[in-house]
């Protein structure tokens, strides 16, 4: 596949075609391949390239080239006021949109030291998780679709959109709830929420054992991920993986236990899962697990929901004091960050966020070295990224 | 059909079986379609499936290919014009000449060949060639990969469908289609006549490794690596679009309804109820019915496996043939022939 004769004639396409044919004649000369994975890939989701230099089906260099979905947010976010940035901070990670939220609210309540009432924590706590139920149920289907069963993924869509429907009737937004304020949340919990959410969460529980069964129990799929795209935890350190990523190379990691910070994780019963292989497979595995850890979580919240008020005593225009401050958070994909700095005015003097993708995936030109390219696609969809929250 | 043919003229005949073999090609192609492709896999996944074309969304099929013949039949600019233009029309060559040596009644037959599976194996082939046609005559890269992977596949799983054949072939001792079904109609177990001999039940073994080797011959998931949508972006068929896009899917899934045919007829009694005479005249009506229910219960299973399994990767496929699959079709050969001398 060289590239052809620059509109040449007959004569200079044949002397072409006989250097061709003496060269293949001489010896078998082989020369590697570029091929481009994306912008526009079903294996992507989204406008991700992968440019693979390959020789034969092999892997050689692999370079994540990211930005065709910069939306820049960061720039965005100093010419809008406190309350309007959540709108745009939804939009990062579409798929637990709420998630994206709380650590910026939270680095601007600790800005303008208020804290939010005992009952808005909790609630907060509860849709920060049922966010991350909405988002992971998603990759266990996927990552099925990308190893090529494609049964699996409708039962996400299914029994995902048990946890949307609940997320729409607390907030009033299916995938952006722009429901976070500073110091506290937008309304109370509708009448029988509780209930209707306890239903809801049965149902993702069924889905995770169908998911065990269907998917990670299959032969096929843990030749096909089991040893495919192993971090060692050092590696996955250096790179700075978080979430699931690096908790399945056995790292004992989870902010939500290491430091909570507005959220009530701590007065909950729950444990981080981990996974010594670092593979593809242990990604999926400790993915699963943490599912149903969520539902376990969301459970014991609702169980547990204090009374009280759900909003804080703040001023109606929301002026924060100039000062700096970083929040992070354990988000569906990993850890987000954000570093506000605020010089006293409506709007934020610089946004810096630091979204969990991004890191995951900058892994990928030492982790696709030397792998097959059907390999190439299980590794990417393990390692589970949204566009929006590596380009923001 | 040969007792009324036999007073026309040689055109009459010809163009009779040529109408036949289209009907008997489309006729089970569509119907998978819409019993698997589009109703089975929506009960499976949850959903529904086409409901607005005609009664249930039967008639969505035809809205289909309606849509696909409107749509501008594309070539790309570095595209190998012929090869590229040809490559459909080779693939569905291979589905309707293995349509001919199926035999639908005892008197319903296009070619009563003595080579009948022998001629049907041999042109099962040709569809890899067309399938390297469409890889390489795309000028992309995902369709060449998908072209040579298609091609080591379809070569690979040969061999096995080819020993899986000769267990058959050896308790049936004949080649010849016909002589197959009429072999389990009269056929018996052990000295146990009483439903015939469907080879599925002596020959389990060889079915089991025929049905694997044909999922992996007709490229469908666990072994559709070759198409591969979400990592080739369906390899050889990226490039093509409206009608020759139409004719790889007919092509598909028309293979997918020979080769369960063929199935049937080898492993459970083709055209034949258990408790009739084969001889009857009522097998020439209801011989093609009843071949037909085959078709749709073992294409059931292809499609049941497509829609449930993850698929291997190129070399996990290759073992599987190479070190699994064909020692069990060895071993099964050997075991029939003794067993066939002995008994």
């Amino acid at each position: 596949m060289t590239a052809a004769p620059p509109a040449a004639g007959e004569q200079l396409r044949y002397i072409a075609g006989q250097a061709a044919d003496a060269r293949v004649n001489l010896e078998i000369e082989t020369e590697g391949m570029t091929l481009n994975i994306g912008p526009q890939h079903p294996a992507t989701h989204g406008t991700l390239r992968i440019v693979a230099k390959l020789d034969g089906e092999q892997v050689i260099a692999a370079e994540p080239v990211m930005g065709y979905m910069h939306r820049g947010y960061e720039k965005l976010a100093e010419v809008r006021t406190y309350p309007q940035v959540t709108t745009l901070i939804n939009r990062i990670d579409w798929l637990g949109s709420f998630a994206n939220e709380v650590p910026f609210i939270l680095a601007a309540e600790q800005l303008m030291e208020v804290e939010a009432p005992l009952r808005a924590q909790w609630i907060r706590t509860a849709l920060f998780e049922l966010s991350r139920i909405a988002n992971v149920t998603l990759f266990l289907g996927d990552m099925a679709v990308q190893v090529g069963a494609i049964t699996p993924v409708f039962f996400a869509f299914r029994d995902r959109e048990h946890v949307l429907n609940q997320i729409e009737a607390a907030t009033g937004g299916r995938f952006h709830p722009n429901f976070d304020r500073i110091g506290g949340l937008k309304d109370d919990l509708p009448a029988g929420w509780a209930a209707e959410t306890k239903q809801a969460l049965k149902k993702i529980r069924n889905f995770c054992d169908q998911i065990e069964e269907l998917v990670e129990g299959n032969e096929i799929f843990q030749a096909r991920t089991r040893g495919i795209g192993v971090i060692p935890a050092k590696v996955g350190l250096g790179y700075g993986l978080s979430g699931a990523n690096i908790r399945a190379s056995g790292v004992d990691w989870d902010l939500r236990r290491d430091a909570p910070c507005g959220l009530v994780h701590d007065q909950l019963d729950w444990r981080v899962w981990t996974h010594p292989d670092g593979d593809s497979f242990a990604r999926f595995w400790v993915r699963l697990q943490e599912t149903r850890e969520a539902t376990r979580m969301v459970d014991q919240l609702l169980d547990g929901l204090p009374p009280g008020p759900i909003m804080a005593k703040v001023p109606r225009i929301i002026k924060v004091p100039a000062g700096e401050a970083y929040v992070e958070t354990e988000n569906p994909l990993g850890i987000m960050g954000y570093y506000v700095v605020s010089k006293g005015d409506l709007a934020p003097f610089r946004v810096k966020i630091r979204s969990a993708s991004f890191s995951n995936v900058s892994i990928t030109p030492w982790l696709l070295k030397g792998v097959y390219v059907p390999d190439i696609i299980t590794i990417l969809g393990s390692l589970y990224f949204i566009l929006g929250d590596i380009d923001r | 059909m040969t007792l009324i043919l036999a007073e026309l003229a040689w055109w009459q005949q010809t163009s009779i079986r040529v109408v036949v073999g289209l009907v008997a090609v489309l006729i089970p192609a569509g119907t998978l379609v819409y019993l698997h492709l589009f109703k089975l896999v929506s009960f499976m996944q949850s959903r529904l499936g086409p409901m607005e074309a005609g009664p249930y969304g039967s008639l969505q099929l035809l809205a289909e290919v309606g849509k696909f013949i409107q749509k501008e039949d594309i070539v790309p600019r570095r595209a190998d014009r012929f090869v590229f233009k040809a490559a459909p029309f080779v693939v569905l060559v291979s589905t309707f000449l293995l349509v001919v040596v199926l035999p639908g009644g005892p008197d319903a037959f296009f070619i009563d060949n003595d080579l009948g599976i022998y001629l049907a194996l041999a042109v099962s082939s040709v569809s890899v060639i067309g399938i390297l046609m469409a890889g390489w005559g795309s000028a992309s890269k995902y369709s060449l990969m998908g072209g040579l992977r298609a091609t080591g596949q379809l070569i690979a799983y040969e061999l096995p469908l080819i020993l899986a054949v000769v267990g058959v072939v050896i308790q049936a001792e004949t080649m010849n289609m016909q002589g197959i079904v009429l072999a389990q109609a009269d056929g018996e177990i052990f000295g146990w006549g009483g439903i015939g001999n469907p080879f599925v039940i002596t020959q389990f073994v060889g079915f089991a490794v025929f049905m694997i080797a044909m999922q992996a011959e007709l490229t469908q998931t666990p072994f559709d690596m070759p198409v591969a949508e979400s990592e080739l972006v369906t390899g050889y068929m990226t490039e093509y679009s409206g009608l020759r896009f139409l004719l790889f899917f007919i092509g598909e899934f028309a293979t997918a309804g020979v080769f369960s045919a063929i199935a049937a007829v080898l492993f459970l009694g083709g055209w034949y109820v258990p408790g009739l005479d084969p001889a009857d005249n009522l097998f020439n009506v209801l011989g093609p019915v009843v071949l037909m229910v085959k078709i749709v219960g073992l294409s059931f299973l292809i499609f049941w496996f497509r829609f449930t399994f993850p698929r291997f990767r190129e070399d996990q496929l290759q073992r599987l043939a190479w070190k699994f699959l064909i020692p069990i079709a060895l071993a099964n050969i050997v075991v029939t022939g003794v067993l066939k001398v002995l008994v």
